[in-house]
């Protein structure tokens, strides 16, 4: 069993939790991932790990509410426990030797990304943020990304914070206006990163992407977790999560995403209503 | 008087037609009676020749004069002498290839069902035993066990009734490796890997679930904690692909997969978390037991058509006999002499968001005929030009291997691997790193239950060796 030692809520439909798990926190690097399991006879989910302490040894999650276990897990309160919390899984995201790099983050994609740009910045990198979400209500983050960054752009779909507009406008006007990138690290939803790709192609500037597909194990055991990379097959949980961006099969990926989607939609439904809430 | 019956006592199993549909287990064990009736089948033979048969050589004749003189715990506590998981190996270990292989009464007529018997001992000690199990004293000296599969346990048993303080770390929320995420249901009910882990837990045995080794701890690490060996079974999880064309679509899984799905995430039940496709057609690639068990999981999970494409003849498949014959009268179509080329999935040339999309239509495969022998003595199949054929399928499921995890040997530098990622072992178990042990799928590849229990018994052997020699 695992402790939750603080929750707070970010937005509506994005949480935040310390988790107590100290064998985690000692060994985990930015752009690993962990899977935990909410109650007994619970589902395993992957989630990326936004941040870690080692002295206090916990490990803080940033979930967005979208199915039946994130809303299990987002009603659980401080001091009580989860059943399962194993990590860190999957290869570290690899910032040595860059000098300057922009940092893309989507929705939940941005807690993801945080510990990324806090690697950088703490290495000695400059790091540029553009961090984009649908609406005000939704804006998580943004002092944490602006202390860790010589230059944060914050965009909406909508215009209601920030600039109006998607991440790739911005990314584009930077690298228009003369900003040289070592790289370029996007992190959200896939047909976020994927744009973000067609964005940095035609230029050439190295794009990272983080690929968070179904999986089960976590360890390579599963194969469910596949996707294709440069025409060939790689398991995201022990080849990742991390890639290069220019040779993900994104069509493939989105596709795949969806396998379950009648699944996770009926039990959501179900779980909601075991929880009295709304759907959305 | 001694049964001089040609043929074994049969066994009851649910009738086909009834368990082709449910995940209750398939074979449903001897009676007493039945019991008592097999054993003195055994002509309790001076050489023993079954022993030797046995990969942890239990005293199967003395086991089975308990039987005969109605003593079962008595023949539980002969077993459990050499085995660890009675329960489990009475029920998965191909007995016919080994202990029973080798039994006199196989020459004229079927050897005594000496599975069959292990399995009823074991189960009537689960059933009838309320003794309390005695730890041996401690030794002061501490081992950790990599892995909490049938070679981990093994191992890890055999270590704690020497005295040794063990900790086994388990990747997975759950107990019993390959046992639990592996092996259906309906050939190991769960509550029985259950009992046996709980047995292994009251002789001292501590196991810590949620821990990778090679990435939440490294082996150095483990020594640095006090262990003084580690005994590394972390199995052969990971799954082969064919590299044929449309692998990604949906609805095509890996035999890990799917019955990790199902055996340990529990998906067949209707309130699970986990989802699983239920598909109406299937086509299981390979012909080893894992592809019985995918093939036979698909049925119960309703599937109208079941078939197992395997590129050899029937003679090769790799399979138990018992399991292809079970297969078989559940209903499951043998589709031989057949290899997969592609897999089809649907496409909607118009509407890019139709649900249907990326989803499984079928399965192209093409007609082999053996050719000569290759080097593993086995006929290599050969496509015959021109055959292909279509089967109409919405899931494919690859259980044409594994191969090792290569996690924990990518974070050890010094711990050797051969061409293939297995850890090199001596047959010791003995691993390139001092005081570092290794056994089961791990070293061998993709094998069977009882193999890597042998292994981590016998790495055991060498670890007490190892540690009372320093």
């Amino acid at each position: 069993m695992y402790k939750i030692l603080r929750k707070k809520i970010l937005s509506p439909v994005v949480t935040l939790m310390d988790i107590d798990a100290p064998f985690v926190a000692k060994k985990a690097e930015a752009g690993q991932f962990i899977i935990l399991r909410v109650n007994d006879d619970g589902e395993r989910i992957p989630l990326t790990i936004s941040d870690f302490d080692r002295e206090k040894g916990t490990v803080t999650i940033i979930f967005q509410i979208i199915g039946s276990s994130t809303a299990l897990l987002n009603a659980k309160e401080e001091g009580e426990y989860i059943s399962d919390f194993v990590g860190p899984l999957g290869r570290a995201t690899e910032t040595e030797g860059r000098k300057k790099v922009a940092i893309v983050g989507g929705g939940v994609g941005t807690a993801i990304a945080l510990p990324v740009a806090k690697k950088f910045n703490a290495q000695g990198a400059e790091v540029h943020s553009i961090i984009g979400f649908r609406k005000k209500e939704l804006v998580i983050l943004e002092d944490d990304f602006k202390a860790v960054s010589q230059k944060t752009v914050l965009m909406t779909d909508d215009g209601s914070a920030g600039r109006h507009g998607l991440v790739t406008e911005a990314l584009k006007e930077l690298i228009d206006s003369g900003e040289k990138y070592d790289e370029v690290i996007a992190i959200g939803p896939l047909v976020m990163m994927k744009f973000v790709v067609a964005t940095t192609r035609p230029y050439g500037i190295k794009t990272t992407v983080s690929m968070n597909p179904v999986m089960i194990d976590g360890t390579g055991m599963c194969g469910g977790c596949r996707i294709t990379v440069g025409g060939k097959m790689k398991f995201a949980c022990v080849d990742g999560p991390d890639f290069d961006g220019f040779l993900v099969d994104f069509d493939e990926a989105m596709e795949r995403n969806n396998m379950y989607y009648e699944f996770e939609h009926h039990k959501y439904e179900e779980t909601c209503n075991l929880l009295n809430k709304e759907v959305e | 008087m001694a049964n001089m019956d040609l043929k074994k006592t049969e066994m009851p199993t649910q009738d086909p037609l009834v368990r082709a549909r449910n995940f209750d287990e398939v074979s449903l064990g001897y009676t007493k009676e039945m019991a008592l009736i097999e054993a003195e089948r055994c002509l309790n033979c001076k050489n023993m020749p079954c022993v030797s048969g046995c990969p942890v050589n239990i005293h199967i004749p003395e086991f089975i004069q308990k039987v005969k003189d109605g003593d079962f715990e008595a023949a539980y506590q002969v077993i459990s002498r050499s085995s660890s998981l009675p329960a489990v190996c009475g029920r998965v270990c191909p007995q016919e290839s080994q202990c029973e292989a080798k039994c006199i009464r196989g020459i004229k007529g079927e050897s005594v069902g000496i599975g069959r018997l292990e399995r009823f001992v074991a189960d009537w000690h689960n059933e009838h035993f309320s003794g309390e199990i005695k730890k041996t004293e401690p030794n002061g000296h501490k081992v950790a066990v990599v892995g909490s599969g049938p070679a981990g346990l093994a191992c890890a048993g055999d270590l704690a009734k020497r005295g040794y303080a063990v900790t086994v770390f388990e990747a997975f929320h759950a107990v019993g490796g390959v046992l639990v995420y592996g092996i259906p249901e309906f050939r190991l009910p769960k509550n029985i890997v259950e009992k046996e882990v709980d047995t292994l837990k009251a002789l001292g045995v501590e196991i810590v679930t949620n821990f990778v080794i090679g990435k939440t701890l490294d082996i150095s690490e483990l020594f640095e904690m006090g262990f003084e060996a580690v005994f590394i079974g972390s199995g052969a999880g990971l799954p082969r692909f064919m590299g044929i064309e449309g692998e990604t679509l949906k609805g095509v899984y890996s035999a890990n997969e799917f019955l990790t799905r199902n055996n340990l995430m529990k998906s067949y039940k209707n309130n699970s978390d986990t989802p699983i496709l239920h598909a109406k057609k299937v086509a299981v690639i390979g012909g080893g037991n894992v592809a019985m068990d995918a093939a036979r999981t698909a049925l119960r999970l309703g599937a109208e058509k079941v078939y197992i494409v395997y590129r050899r003849s029937l003679e090769e498949l790799p399979a138990r006999r018992e399991e292809v014959e079970h297969a078989m009268e559940e209903g499951i179509e043998f589709k031989l002499l057949s290899n997969p080329t592609k897999i089809l999935g649907y496409k909607n040339p118009n509407d890019k968001r139709d649900v249907r999309n990326g989803f499984v239509t079928g399965i192209e495969c093409i007609k082999m005929e053996l050719g000569e022998a290759d080097a593993s003595g086995r006929r290599s199949p050969v496509e015959i030009e021109g055959s292909e054929f279509v089967l109409d399928v919405d899931e494919v499921i690859m259980a044409i291997g594994t191969s090792p995890n290569p996690l924990i040997t990518s974070a050890t530098s010094g711990l050797e691997t051969n061409r293939r990622g297995c850890i090199i072992a001596d047959e010791n178990g003995k691993t390139s790193m001092d005081g570092v042990f290794a056994g089961g799928d791990a070293v061998t590849g993709a094998a069977t239950v009882i193999l890597a229990m042998g292994a981590g018994k016998t790495a055991a052997g060498a670890i007490d060796k190892y540690i009372k020699n320093k």
